[in-house]
């Protein structure tokens, strides 16, 4: 059989989980990454990454958006969907991911992002006129008191909103990887280091995507890139990077060294089918080369225009190797026989309801939905500097 | 109304799509036993199975492998099952016992022997705890069912079982596996595989029906299931199985 290489259980032959499985992860990792940046500024009161408090927030708010569609498209009936929220079934990991994902979603993340625009809507409320106008005035949802006292309320309970936020954005991500850990019947994904692995590698993507995106936008806006903002961005990128590869490189070892019977199976599709998106993108391309460039900035004094080059060029390759790490997790997991006698091959598709196409569509909705937010609720106050949260200037 | 509403609910929640008069579930315990000396690789299980259930082609509820088992691969047995065993295998050579006189040195010969495989219907299945809305299930005389009409078509399930049992219907778009012909077994019969089985190698057996052979035939022979170290409870029962299978 064209593909097949060695023995294969006659139902395995087909991937059930396509790119668009690798797609949900990937987002999910960037809506963890992104917001633990912001919960830096308001909970661990790093001033430095200031500027990108409220980008990070609506990054990861964006991103949060187009989470599910991957997992909604891939369903053979999206439209029974629901039935996940009305009868959930108590021991299925994927069960949860709804509730994680409405509570992460409104109780979080709409939530504190309403908390720190709230004076900003209702300033844009008496200001704007027309549907925007109306829009803002609803976005108020009535609460138009800008008093001190009120103020201070806002202030303390976003703080205490952010800080129910770091567990429940390690929740979100971790049980992604739990989805995968927790399979006994799969050699490739069965780890209780899955979920760390996602969670730290979820981290190093959300903060590299939101340092690309300061810089870009920070380019189309033509304002001045605050440095030690990313200065201080890639040094957390860099020592969380090192834990990330630190780890994925534990569960490579104990692999190694445990061998047990899967060993061969995996060592040899490594070695074969995911020599490239593994070892030359994820491990050589994607971490060693972004971590060595970031090591470089560490330690040496550098001119400005080098870093901006360094921490773009990182920032993509991160992007790259996290994606191809999720492939290799998801697609990689599939391509060998439970049998461990035999491989097949994944062909991606072009235009069908889980090809390429697709998958190049919800990569790029995040961002057509982070521009409009912008738009909506700019970052930035007039002047076109950064909006810092009121709680971190009072500090 | 009320009466016919009661008796639906009656049967939503036992699982099973239609009446079945004089049978009661808590009385059952199915599982089946796969005699694997008996099995000669000829496939009619997998076409009876598929009549039966209108199994879709290119995917199995049932399939036979070939095992080929040199002294040299103990660990790395050459497997084949051409279309599931649907229409057979290709002859063995004769020096591994077989009548097709093509060469192999008799040292090399080894041994050959099929193994049938079908959804073990496990008790602690990792299937059924997956699945997000619960469209998988243990019914109370011992098959894991699918309900179709709930399943999302996730594959979360199909990812989760160990033996490669279940599949996506490129159709129905939803989970399907072995039902242990449920609909069959419900009104007193014996499964499609097993009805078609010229050799006996299958045989459906009732762990709870005390009279059932299995008890006695557990007792005395060397009886295993598939890959015990995934603690799955697998109840298909293999009498004589080797250590290289899968």
């Amino acid at each position: 059989m064209s593909g097949v290489e060695g023995y294969m259980y006659p139902n395995e032959i087909t991937l059930n989980w396509s790119v668009l499985i690798v797609l949900y992860p990937y987002i999910t990792g960037l809506v963890a990454g992104a917001f633990i940046l912001a919960s830096l500024v308001r909970i661990f009161n790093v001033k430095a990454v200031a500027p990108t408090y409220r980008l990070a927030l609506l990054t990861a708010l964006s991103f949060l958006l187009v989470a599910p569609l991957p997992l909604q498209l891939h369903l053979g009936h999206p439209l029974r969907s629901p039935e996940m929220y009305f009868t959930p079934h108590s021991t299925s990991a994927m069960a949860m991911f709804g509730f994680v994902y409405l509570w992460y979603l409104m109780a979080v993340l709409v939530f504190e992002i309403w908390l720190d625009y709230r004076s900003d809507i209702v300033h844009l409320s008496q200001t704007t006129t027309g549907w925007k106008g109306r829009l803002y005035r609803a976005m108020t949802l009535g609460s138009d008191n800008l008093s001190p006292r009120s103020l201070a309320i806002d202030h303390k309970v976003g703080w205490i909103v952010t800080l129910v936020g770091i567990p429940s954005a390690f929740i979100l991500h971790g049980y992604v990887g739990f989805i995968f850990g927790s399979l006994k019947a799969n050699p490739w994904w069965n780890s209780p280091l899955m979920p760390v692995v996602f969670l730290f590698s979820a981290m190093v993507s959300g903060i590299a995507a939101v340092l690309l995106i300061y810089m870009g936008i920070s380019k189309l806006r033509k304002t001045s890139i605050d440095m030690p903002c990313v200065d201080t961005i890639a040094m957390y990128l860099f020592y969380i990077f090192i834990l990330d590869f630190s780890l994925e490189m534990l569960d490579l070892v104990h692999r190694v060294y445990e061998a047990d019977e899967s060993f061969r199976t995996l060592n040899f599709m490594v070695h074969t089918r995911l020599y490239f998106s593994q070892i030359v993108l994820q491990i050589c391309i994607g971490t060693l080369v972004p971590i060595f460039l970031l090591a470089i900035v560490q330690v040496k004094k550098l001119p400005e225009i080098v870093r901006k080059r360094i921490y773009v060029v990182s920032g993509c390759l991160v992007q790259i190797g996290v994606f191809a790490m999720r492939w290799n997790v998801v697609i990689g997991g599939q391509l060998f026989s439970k049998s461990f006698l035999g491989y097949t091959t994944y062909k991606v598709s072009l235009v069908t309801k889980e090809g390429l196409l697709m998958a190049i569509v919800l990569t790029i909705l995040p961002l057509v939905i982070l521009w409009g937010l912008v738009k909506l609720l700019p970052p930035w106050d007039d002047e076109g500097q950064a909006s810092i949260p009121a709680a971190t200037a009072a500090n | 109304m009320l009466p016919a509403a009661a008796i639906a609910w009656k049967y939503v929640l036992a699982g099973t799509p239609e009446d079945s008069p004089n049978y009661t579930k808590t009385d059952h315990w199915w599982s089946m036993l796969i005699d694997i000396p008996k099995c000669i690789g000829c496939g009619n299980c997998v076409r009876a199975c598929a009549a039966e259930n209108d199994v879709p082609d290119g995917h199995f509820r049932t399939w036979v492998e070939r095992y080929h088992v040199t002294d040299y691969h103990l660990a790395n047995p050459e497997v084949i099952s051409p279309d599931g065993g649907k229409e057979g295998f290709p002859a063995v050579p004769k020096s591994a016992g077989g009548e097709e006189g093509f060469s192999a040195a008799p040292e090399d010969a080894g041994k050959y022997f099929f193994v049938p495989k079908l959804c073990n219907h496990c008790e602690d299945s990792p299937c059924t705890q997956v699945c997000p809305v619960g469209a998988t299930f243990v019914t109370p005389d011992g098959v894991v069912l699918v309900d179709q009409t709930y399943c999302l078509g996730c594959a979360y399930c199909v990812q989760a079982c160990p033996y490669g049992c279940r599949y996506i219907h490129p159709e129905k778009k939803v989970a399907d596996k072995c039902t242990l012909c449920y609909h069959r077994i419900t009104k007193g019969l014996t499964t499609a595989c097993c009805e078609a089985c010229p050799t006996g190698t299958r045989q459906l057996v009732d762990l709870k029906d005390p009279n059932d052979p299995i008890h006695t035939f557990l007792k005395t022979h060397s009886v295993q299931v598939l890959k015990p170290q995934m603690a799955t409870g697998a109840k298909v029962f293999y009498n004589e199985l080797d250590g290289s299978v899968r």
